[in-house]
């Protein structure tokens, strides 16, 4: 009879240890193993954001340590919900969420259905492609600070040799109407390339048998794309959506180092809103009810959208 | 014999002398912004190094995330800093918090007296509550917003003559914000050697101070007050006065017609950078930058000149910078660094540190017979630091100032509402800020 691993880890348990571990059932020693994980988690994750939904009935401010801190109910939350400063800023959250997730799907998609074709150079491409996403975003939004420039900003040439008017005649991040689609502009750079590796994943996974079976049924190409690429590809792409959707949620710092926010309140995100009354105003108790009624809308779409995603799936 | 016992003693007295020089040697670390002034205490300190022992360590961090990083750093308690640069705003929570050593027994103890020093600058960066003789910092460096001009532009012939055809006056230094106002449009989008240059670099930033830093040289001057003199924190008709929001209207159509397009984020950096270029014949910015514009290649050698804040009509003010150096409370420490402190405070020291840069706050030095024309921008800063004002001091001065920059940006960058408007919205959020802080 040969000694299997296990044998072999059994013999050279110490036998002190052996001995305490023969009393435990096998779910007892199933419970030993994750403990430690439980432990961090509730540390890191759990603890946390029970303490931050306490601190949200409060009037607790971290800089005012000598100040007695007052249970305030629901006050927090009710002057969130009611005051129109916020509701400007989820307005521009949605104007960044959707405008960016539709061009960087499209222009995602359109990529990887180009680089999924055999030819010449195609790994240089799609590396040159990804350069993007392999930066720093406070390093993306310094960039595009200098692309957008009146005076030097090469975007400001491009538009002006296109159009005709004159370069400094516009400023991207300083106008009111400009500056939302300026952080739009430089946020599907930086990300497009992502939504195309999930996509050209997607197109790789269907198998050229269900198009030769197509090919003989005579189904035109636009017909293949529309019965097969896209709907064995829509899973991925819902994917990339979830990803690119949770992430621009909480943006801070590209549009931090491009805009700073404005001009006036015009890009200020809800991540920036919530830093400043976090760690500038230190309204610790407002800003953990805000943090809380964040969370929850994340959360809440997050699920749904997930359920969406399996069905599709299930299809 | 005799020699074996002479040496122990000797070996055992060098040991010992030894194990109290290092028991007293500490690293201390000062907390400030990265400047170039950052740039020449680290000179100066190699004095204080070589006379103590003590190590300096210096902990610097860029403006715009200054106050960020060290009021979390002085929040929570951190013993990163023995000493503290901090903006004069800090000193209010500094001393209610207890971020910062009372220094009245030590000052008192080593013949430190704050009459020595410039009398704006005891009030603005070592006293809480202001104005009475409760000291939280020693003045460390005395700053003021002021104006920088090309003098080389101004002095040609073409432009004096057209502007004096436009205006009807010689293209000089103003004497009024409306004069300002003038000459910065005079040069807006002018071609000069080829480029087009534009009039005015002016602070917009939103993110952290700069806008509220800017446009408060503009208030002071037309009759903004921060609250009624005989009552405290009764602020309706003082900070929404009709002079206050005449200087807002001015403010914006200095930004609207004189500045370079895209500097809607601008602060002391992008200022510099501007003026440096070459792309404006005029900027608004702290003094602490004159010594740099000096000593530039492209605009230093007497290409530029100084002035202070022009006068509004209620008045001639200007926004003070600056900072105290404070012990910091939490630093274990705090003998070595109280140490620095009565260093920095020598008259010789501070005479070299305004050599090398700083600008010392201590009358011995500025009251100096040479001082004023020790440098082209001395008398300037002289002028400037006789009408300074400052922004609020209070514990809950971070929620003065954002609701400050909030308000302001928007109306001045943004265009949203009426300057009436801005100021109504400032009344209403400082006097939620005050109700919250219990004082009225």
């Amino acid at each position: 009879m040969t000694d299997t691993s296990i044998d072999k880890l059994a013999r050279a348990t110490p036998k002190t240890v052996a001995r305490r571990i023969k009393g435990l059932s096998d779910r007892g020693i199933a419970w030993l193993f994750v403990a430690p994980t439980i432990f961090l988690l509730l540390a890191v994750n759990i603890f946390p954001l029970i303490w931050t939904i306490r601190l949200s009935f409060t009037d607790f401010r971290v800089n005012r340590p000598n100040r007695d801190v007052e249970w305030v109910g629901l006050r927090n939350y009710e002057r969130i919900l009611t005051d129109p400063d916020i509701w400007a800023t989820m307005q521009a959250t949605a104007h960044f969420l959707f405008w960016t997730i539709v061009f960087q799907v499209l222009i995602g998609f359109f990529l990887a259905f180009l680089i999924n074709k055999k030819f010449k150079g195609n790994d240089l491409w799609t590396t040159i492609i990804v350069f993007p996403m392999m930066l720093s975003p406070a390093v993306v939004g310094n960039f595009w600070t200098f692309l957008y420039q009146p005076q030097i900003g090469l975007f400001n040439y491009v538009v002006a040799f296109f159009t005709g008017v004159d370069p400094a005649s516009f400023s991207m991040i300083g106008s009111v109407n400009l500056a939302p689609w300026a952080i739009v502009i430089a946020d599907t750079w930086m990300w497009s390339p992502f939504v195309m590796l999930i996509c050209l994943a997607g197109l790789r996974s269907i198998p050229d048998s269900i198009y030769e079976a197509a090919e003989c049924d005579r189904a035109s190409k636009w017909r293949q794309f529309w019965t097969i690429t896209v709907p064995m590809v829509l899973p991925f792409l819902m994917l990339a959506v979830l990803f690119r959707g949770i992430e621009n949620f909480k943006m801070f710092d590209l549009v931090v180092q491009l805009t700073g926010g404005g001009p006036g309140n015009t890009t200020t995100l809800t991540s920036i809103d919530l830093k400043r009354e976090a760690f500038e105003r230190w309204r610790t108790g407002y800003s953990s009810a805000y943090a809380v009624i964040l969370f929850v809308t994340v959360f809440g779409l997050a699920s749904i959208y997930v359920k969406a995603l399996n069905k599709v799936k299930e299809r | 014999m005799k020699t074996k016992h002479l040496t122990t003693a000797v070996l055992s007295s060098l040991i010992a002398s030894s194990a109290a020089t290092s028991a007293l040697a500490e690293d201390l670390t000062l907390c400030w912004a990265a400047w170039d002034p950052a740039n020449a205490l680290v000179e100066l300190s190699k004095n204080f190094e070589a006379e103590s022992g003590h190590t300096m360590n210096f902990e610097f961090v860029p403006w715009t995330s200054f106050a960020d990083r060290m009021l979390n750093e002085l929040n929570s308690g951190g013993q990163l800093c023995d000493l503290m640069i901090g903006d004069s705003q800090w000193i209010g929570g500094g001393a209610e918090n207890g971020h910062y050593v009372k220094l009245n027994d030590f000052f008192e103890a080593n013949g430190i007296d704050m009459a020595d020093f410039i009398p704006a600058t005891v009030t603005g960066y070592a006293e809480w509550p202001k104005n009475t003789p409760n000291y939280y910092a020693l003045p460390a460096f005395g700053d003021v917003v002021g104006w920088t001009y090309r003098k080389d532009w101004f002095e040609r012939p073409e432009l004096q003559e057209a502007f004096k055809a436009k205006y009807g006056r010689e293209l000089g230094v103003p004497s009024s914000l409306e004069e300002l106002k003038e000459i910065a449009q005079f040069f807006q989008g002018r071609d000069i050697d080829g480029t087009t240059v534009y009039g005015a670099a002016i602070y917009t930033e939103r993110g952290s101070e700069g806008i509220t830093m800017g446009v408060t040289n503009a208030l002071y001057n037309y009759g903004f007050m921060y609250e009624n003199p005989d009552k405290p924190y009764d602020l309706e008709g003082y900070v929404n006065s009709d002079g206050a929001v005449a200087a807002l209207e001015f403010y914006k159509d200095l930004y609207d017609t004189a500045t370079p397009p895209g500097s809607s984020n601008w602060y002391m950096g992008e200022n510099i950078d501007a003026y440096k270029s070459g792309q404006v014949a005029l900027q608004m910015n702290f003094a602490f930058i004159w010594p740099g514009v000096e000593a530039d290649p492209n605009v230093g050698g007497g290409k530029s000149g100084y002035f202070p804040n022009p006068a509004g009509p209620a008045g001639q003010f200007a926004q003070l910078g600056g900072q105290g150096i404070s012990v910091v409370a939490y630093s274990d420490k705090q003998d070595a660094a109280l140490e620095y402190i009565q260093w920095f405070a020598q008259p010789e020291i501070q005479a070299k540190w305004w050599e090398l840069g700083g600008y010392s706050a201590l009358r011995a030095v500025v009251e100096d017979p040479g001082f004023a024309q020790s440098q082209p921008y001395a008398q300037t800063f002289l002028d400037s630091m006789a009408i300074v004002k400052d922004f609020w001091a209070e514990p809950a001065y971070a929620d003065l100032l954002l609701a400050m920059q909030e308000r302001v940006h928007n109306y001045v960058v943004a265009g949203d509402g009426t300057a009436k408007e801005a100021l109504d919205g400032l009344v209403r959020d400082w006097t939620e800020v005050f109700e919250d802080e219990g004082k009225i």
